[in-house]
């Protein structure tokens, strides 16, 4: 009995170390691929490191350069008004597609089909996406400003791309196209959570529409709303394909017209890839990063307290 | 309830929503007629009905880019990319799941630190990583770190412990099985649904990723789709003609969209999946 039970502990042992085999292609992978990446571009950010030869130790220089370098505040900004704007058209009509879609009284029907075709653009190539817009929207041979026109709702061609007031805001509305359907679907699936007794209960109590959301939607999505927020935020600074891709005649980092096009991540891949200071673009990097920490924890606590 | 004033309202909200949905398909219906109109026709004006210039406006295009090629190309880091992280992802949420080990842990919990971590953080270390290692223009960088898709993993981990019952682990260790034998005959059969349903996310973000082959791929013939379709700005020449970049859009786009016909229904459960967890 006593010698069974030692080898059965042995076998389990010896079984235990079998996963050791089973998860160490995932170990390596993610140490050479993942791990040393993050940690090579924060040792990089201290240096004056240029793309060849041996890094040279600066300290906080570079860090020191990104917080006086109007430039990167200025992307910055732009990101955060590019990124502002969209989330709100974003998550304004996710939210309005879910209150319609789970209102008890209305009964909508057609969800599958209308969130298929809400989902779509999510599929798309954001590379295509850039470049569908960005023909559209040709202020000279666009089919958007033929159609204004010949629907008689402006009468001179809107320049959507090269009107430094408007620019950002196209590349908004854009993103905010693209990425709708999936805020809905997740809202959605949030909402279906949540028990019809709640809303069936709360009208019986004379409860209009807007209290139900307010009370019961709401709160009840707080985790969910959460989630999408800060995996928005994450996203929307890491903004890149869109304006890189759509502003200026050709595309690039200058985010032109007049740089309000250029996001922060452009600014760092200018520094990065082209102009090659790469230990300034590793602190750029690590800035924004910082910055993305401090906000997601303002939104946790903000979001999260109340409890 | 059914009074007319009820009726109008839901009418109403059906409308709009009608708009919408169209707002989602116009850019698209654009695109294709668009793609069969000269430059010139492009030029006077905007019609719902399709011309004959496609045929120019293709030969115009694969003048400057073969797409195909393009095409092939994202394939070739797609597929095994998907593949590999469908299954080293489901190995490995299994031991985590199921194997008490010495590290299993740090493990989960450094994979949950690397799901908030931005991309662009490891970019610039990233790339210098390849250059040093040799694997500029390379698809290896495009493939291999798919091993490792910490999303993946925490969500198949959960998965797992779902709907994995110990016991039948159990019966099969006492059948004599051995621990791969009983991942690749009894687990992984099990884990195909949550498999399947990251390895689309999978597939669809390896076959639109731009920024990591935009700084990898220099070598024209390398290119994938989405690099390749970005070159098209700087091709002056066929600036004159917008009919051949609109069917350059439109090739790129139209396997998709056949491919969410088939698929829609498995793609927005994935998502639906993907935002419940907390």
């Amino acid at each position: 009995m006593a010698k069974n039970q030692v080898t059965t502990k042995s076998k389990q042992r010896n079984r235990n170390n079998v996963a050791y085999l089973f998860v160490l292609p995932f170990v390596v992978v993610f140490l050479i691929f993942s791990v040393y990446p993050v940690l090579r571009t924060l040792y990089l950010s201290f240096t004056s490191y240029k793309g060849f030869g041996d890094p040279v130790w600066l300290g906080l220089d570079n860090y020191k350069r990104v917080l006086t370098d109007k430039f990167f505040w200025r992307a910055f900004g732009n990101t955060l008004k590019i990124w502002g704007v969209n989330i709100v058209v974003q998550l304004g009509l996710a939210f309005l597609l879910t209150i319609v879609f789970s209102d008890i009284k209305y009964k909508m029907h057609g969800l599958p089909i209308f969130r298929a075709i809400y989902y779509l653009p999510n599929l798309i190539a954001c590379t295509s996406v850039a470049f569908l817009f960005k023909t559209l929207l040709d202020w000279k041979y666009g089919s958007v400003n033929q159609m204004l026109i010949s629907a008689g709702i402006t009468s001179t061609q809107i320049n959507w791309l090269g009107d430094v007031n408007i620019a950002p805001y196209v590349i908004s509305i854009v993103g905010a196209w693209m990425w709708f359907g999936n805020s809905f679907i997740v809202l959605m699936a949030g909402v279906q959570g949540i028990s019809t007794d709640y809303f069936e209960a709360a009208a019986i109590d004379g409860c209009g529409r807007w209290t139900r959301f307010f009370k019961i939607t709401i709160p009840l999505l707080k985790p969910i709303l959460l989630y999408t927020c800060i995996t928005s935020l994450i996203g929307g600074l890491q903004l890149f394909d869109l304006p890189y891709l759509m502003n200026g005649p050709q595309g690039g980092t200058a985010g032109q017209p007049n740089g309000v096009l250029q996001t922060a991540v452009m600014y760092l891949y200018k520094f990065g890839f082209e102009t090659r200071q790469t230990g300034y673009a590793s602190a750029i990097a690590y800035t924004l990063f910082i910055i993305i920490l401090i906000v997601s924890i303002i939104q946790f606590k903000w979001l999260g307290k109340e409890d | 309830m059914n009074t007319v004033g009820y009726k109008i309202k839901k009418g109403i909200l059906y409308i709009l929503l009608i708009i919408l949905a169209l707002l989602c398909l116009l850019p698209f219906l654009l695109m294709m007629i668009n793609a069969t109109r000269s430059g010139v026709e492009i030029t006077t004006g905007f019609t719902f009905i399709p011309s004959s210039h496609l045929k120019d406006n293709w030969e115009q295009l694969f003048k400057f880019v073969n797409l195909f090629r393009g095409m092939g190309n994202s394939l070739m880091v797609a597929v095994p990319a998907t593949i590999l992280c469908g299954y080293f992802s489901s190995i490995t949420a299994y031991a985590l799941a199921m194997y008490k080990f010495k590290g299993n842990k740090l493990i989960f919990i450094v994979n949950v630190l690397f799901m908030m971590i931005p991309a662009q953080l490891s970019l610039i270390g990233f790339y210098n990583l390849c250059m040093t290692l040799g694997l500029v223009n390379s698809y290896i960088p495009l493939i291999v770190p798919a091993v490792a898709a910490p999303g993946t993993v925490f969500f198949l981990r959960q998965y797992v412990q779902a709907t994995l019952s110990p016991a039948l682990i159990e019966a099969a260790r006492i059948d004599g099985a051995g621990e791969l034998h009983i991942f690749h005959k009894i687990v992984f059969p099990i884990m195909i649904p949550g498999v399947a349903t990251m390895s689309i996310g999978a597939f669809i973000g390896n076959w639109n990723n731009y920024l990591t082959p935009l700084i990898l791929l220099n070598n024209p013939e390398k290119m994938t789709l989405p690099v390749m379709i970005s070159t098209l700005n700087a091709a002056t020449d066929l600036q004159s003609n917008q009919g051949a970049i609109y069917l350059g859009v439109a090739i790129s786009v139209i396997p998709i969209l056949i491919a969410f016909c088939f698929f829609s229904k498995y793609i927005i459960s994935s998502i639906s999946a993907g935002g419940v967890k907390e």
